[in-house]
């Protein structure tokens, strides 16, 4: 029994000491999300000002191309799991009653998947 | 050690506690901590005006006619106020995120530096959301 333990590395100097053990995970996770984000940013801007039509059809033109719909849909997953480690940092900082933090928590959780939904509608439909 | 002596140590020692949210008017922040509650305030505010922002996006893409919708929503002094207040808070993010990703290699993680590069991305945030801002208004 105990040897399985120090397989799963939960006994000896590389065992886990945090319960959760999720926060090297979404540190690293926050970091590298923030990373594709900013390259999508430059991407985008870069797109967008050397084009030379800036109205609609420049525009829609832009998002109806296959590698530019992955690549937002890509940024916009890496958003989400971004902003839901930041923002369940700020529950979880400022919010102390359980149940008021929980209900926050599942709010965060339903209002960014709806908005996954939402984007993904957008950009298929272009 | 008789109790007279244990009273006196514990009424001079120091005690430190959490500050109240009522002491916020009077606490003076550092620099750095002026940039860590604009993160965390910048980041709340994108994400509570995401579904507007997904709105915006919608409009603009769906046809011609709606780009047009999209272009007079825009055009509206309210919405170019909320437009300036997301592109500030996107800069401010942004800034201060490259900032963290910097302290994070390691790279001006002293009190001076800490303070100087948080001077920066206030410097840069702000300025450009000023530009940005006096085009947006047609002042430019």
């Amino acid at each position: 029994m105990a040897k399985d333990y120090v397989g799963q590395g939960k006994i000896g100097p590389k065992r886990l000491v945090v319960g959760a053990g999720y926060g090297l995970r979404d540190w690293l996770a926050q970091r590298v999300t923030a990373v594709i984000m900013a390259i999508y940013t430059v991407i985008l801007l870069v797109c967008f000002f050397s084009g030379k039509d800036f109205g609609y059809s420049g525009w829609s033109g832009l998002f109806a191309q296959q590698w530019f719909k992955l690549a937002s849909f890509v940024t916009f997953v890496a958003l989400l799991y971004h902003v839901w480690v930041g923002v369940r940092d700020i529950w979880m900082d400022y919010v102390k009653p359980v149940a008021v933090r929980l209900t926050l928590q599942v709010f965060t959780i339903v209002w960014l998947l709806a908005c996954a939904g939402w984007m993904v509608q957008i950009l298929w439909r272009v | 050690m008789s109790d007279a002596v244990k009273e006196n140590a514990r009424k001079q020692r120091p005690e430190y506690r959490n500050i109240h949210v009522t002491d916020i008017v009077g606490y003076r922040l550092p620099l750095a901590g002026i940039v860590s509650i604009l993160h965390r305030i910048s980041g709340l505010l994108m994400f509570f005006l995401l579904p507007f922002i997904l709105y915006l996006l919608d409009q603009s893409l769906i046809s011609e006619g709606t780009f047009g919708y999209f272009s007079g929503i825009v055009a509206t002094p309210f919405v170019k106020l909320v437009l300036l207040a997301l592109i500030w808070a996107y800069l401010q993010h942004f800034c201060a995120g490259l900032r963290h990703l910097v302290m994070d290699l390691h790279i001006g993680i002293d009190k001076i530096s800490a303070r100087q590069t948080a001077a920066t991305v206030l410097v840069v945030s702000l300025s450009l959301t000023a530009l940005i801002g006096l085009k947006l208004f047609g002042v430019m």
